[in-house]
């Protein structure tokens, strides 16, 4: 366990390192923020309580995702490059013979990352969103450890998918266009690009579903109060849920991608 | 277009073939475009060599970019009018946008990536070869992915123009490429003067991701749901505008929403060449203050 916890130490430091590249990136979820914004903006001035968000509601969902949008690497990004390119390039043969499970140990650096980006890239475009905009803060203090529960369940859920791709490279050898997919539908079902609730008919049901919404929809309406008692504990069933699921999916596939591995000598 | 600005500021005498020195040198312009074309050529067959993920980054490529015309979709089940503009109107704004900025993402989209040189010093073997080092860049990892947002692009385009009741006249037909090839070489522009930014803050190369992906965002929008400021500022500080919102608007007969002459709706091709002169200047500036890392 301790040693879990010194890798995600070390990750959080890691991403700390690069400031430069934290400031640039806080600018950029700003801009889009903004643009976010205006655009819901002549949306609900057309249909005010559309998805049963007011307008004030839905600028929160904005920067929200803004916040969350590396956190939980809806559009990937963090560890799964790395991992690819190990399987890619055979080094993963020298992380299967070490005493640590693989799987844990991704995810302990993947958690490490997402606390980073959290305060790194989630803090500061939040802050400049509120003070641009009326934005629809929680009213009882109790939302924000329920919202941060979420967003950490959200995390695992989007590392256990992204782990699972990065085992498909066991077979595709080359993971960029698996990964890639993966990426866009994480973009669009997460709610990122328009809440969840606002899709149509089927559609806006099977998103609603999907492991994805744990990413965004979820956690977005925890902190916007729409989800409380009962309906909290649903919340949090479904993403643990989707989270215990996709682990254990991935842990299967890791099982019968290292059957597979064939170490060439020197 | 590209490398003529930039080339034209440079006059490097051009040495004979003789027993010395047997290969004759072209131009700087057509060392760049030649250069450029034999490495791009390079990254095809490199990225042919995966087919089925080459296949699967086109479709992804194609289908990142449709997710933003579906979310706009989207946003019509509910309103039929977004800012005053219907459907068919803001998908001529956004076709028009996406293939300017696809075509430029094509040829100069890993622009982004001199950061990550300067870092780690590759950018060093580029200066040694005798080749022009923005060429080499630009060419860099180059991506045929990138054809799929071009594609989705025009297909948008194509659903505009086939939907919209414009009355046409041999000037607004004209318009629509001068569009889209003005358009693109302003986001060039873009591209070359961030990467020039990148040689000053190694690791900032997502500052260039707000004005080139949240640039071709904003102009998929009408100017009217926006800030009267913000319009003001991607009009006047850094041009958006001009790839599309002002001369689109022309075609469309509608007001600018900040209060301008009709006629700049054709000053786009001069706006493209001011910025590429500035962005040439951004980009000499940068390489010769570079200093290598020396790892």
């Amino acid at each position: 366990m301790r040693l879990y916890a010194v890798v995600a130490g070390g990750a959080f430091r890691r991403y700390a390192t690069y400031r430069t590249a934290t400031a640039a990136g806080v600018f950029t979820n700003t801009v889009f923020g903004f643009i976010v914004a205006y655009t819901y903006i002549a949306l609900w001035d057309a249909r005010p309580q559309l998805g049963g968000y007011d307008t004030s509601q839905a600028l929160t969902y904005v920067w929200l995702g803004q916040a969350l949008l590396m956190a939980c690497a809806m559009m990937g990004g963090g560890f799964e490059d790395e991992l690819t390119e190990r399987i890619r390039t055979g080094d993963i043969a020298v992380d299967l013979y070490r005493p640590v499970d693989l799987q844990l140990w991704w995810l302990a650096g993947d958690l490490g990352r997402a606390a980073f980006h959290l305060l790194g890239r989630g803090v500061v475009p939040m802050f400049l969103g509120a003070l641009a905009f009326d934005l629809a803060l929680p009213g009882s203090l109790w939302t924000w450890p329920a919202f941060f529960v979420s967003v950490f369940l959200g995390v695992v859920v989007s590392f256990a998918l992204r782990y699972l791709v990065a085992m498909s490279a066991f077979w595709l050898m080359d993971g960029a266009g698996a990964m890639r997919i993966v990426s866009l539908a994480g973009l669009f079902f997460s709610g990122m690009l328009l809440p969840l609730n606002l899709f149509p008919g089927l559609l806006g049901e099977v998103a609603r579903m999907l492991p994805w919404s744990s990413l965004l929809q979820v956690p977005a309406d925890v902190f916007l109060g729409k989800h409380a008692g009962w309906g909290l504990v649903e919340a949090y069933a479904f993403q643990g849920g989707w989270a215990v699921v996709l682990l254990l999916a991935g842990r299967l596939l890791q099982t019968a991608a290292t059957r597979r591995v064939v170490v060439q000598g020197g | 277009m590209a490398e003529s600005v930039v080339a034209a500021a440079e006059k490097v005498p051009v040495p004979e073939a003789s027993e010395d020195f047997p290969f004759p040198e072209r131009p700087r312009l057509l060392e760049g475009v030649r250069a450029y074309g034999l490495i791009m050529a390079m990254w095809v067959r490199s990225t042919m060599a995966y087919r089925a993920s080459f296949a699967m980054t086109l479709f992804g490529d194609f289908a990142v970019t449709a997710f933003d015309f579906a979310t706009i979709l989207l946003m019509f089940t509910h309103v039929d009018a977004l800012g005053g503009y219907t459907l068919p109107e803001i998908a001529l704004l956004y076709g028009l946008s996406a293939t300017a900025f696809g075509l430029c993402d094509l040829l100069l989209g890993s622009m982004d990536r001199v950061g990550r040189r300067v870092r780690d010093g590759t950018l060093d073997t580029l200066l040694v070869r005798p080749v022009p080092v923005l060429a080499q860049v630009a060419a860099d990892r180059f991506a045929l992915r990138r054809l799929g947002r071009i594609t989705q692009g025009l297909l948008v385009l194509g659903y505009a123009l086939v939907s919209l009741d414009i009355a046409w006249t041999p000037l607004k037909v004209l318009m629509l490429p001068m569009m889209v090839v003005s358009g693109a070489a302003i986001f060039g522009a873009i591209f070359v003067a961030g990467a020039a930014f990148q040689f000053v803050a190694q690791d900032a190369s997502e500052v260039q991701n707000s004005f080139t992906y949240g640039g071709t965002t904003l102009l998929q929008y009408p100017p009217t749901i926006f800030a009267k400021d913000l319009v003001r500022g991607v009009t006047f500080v850094v041009p958006l505008a001009f790839v599309s919102w002002l001369p689109a608007l022309y075609v469309l007969d509608r007001e600018y929403p900040v209060d301008l002459p009709e006629w700049v709706a054709f000053l786009p091709p001069l706006v493209a060449v001011a910025c590429w002169a500035l962005a040439g200047l951004a980009w000499r500036t940068g390489l010769r203050a570079y200093r290598s890392t020396g790892s």
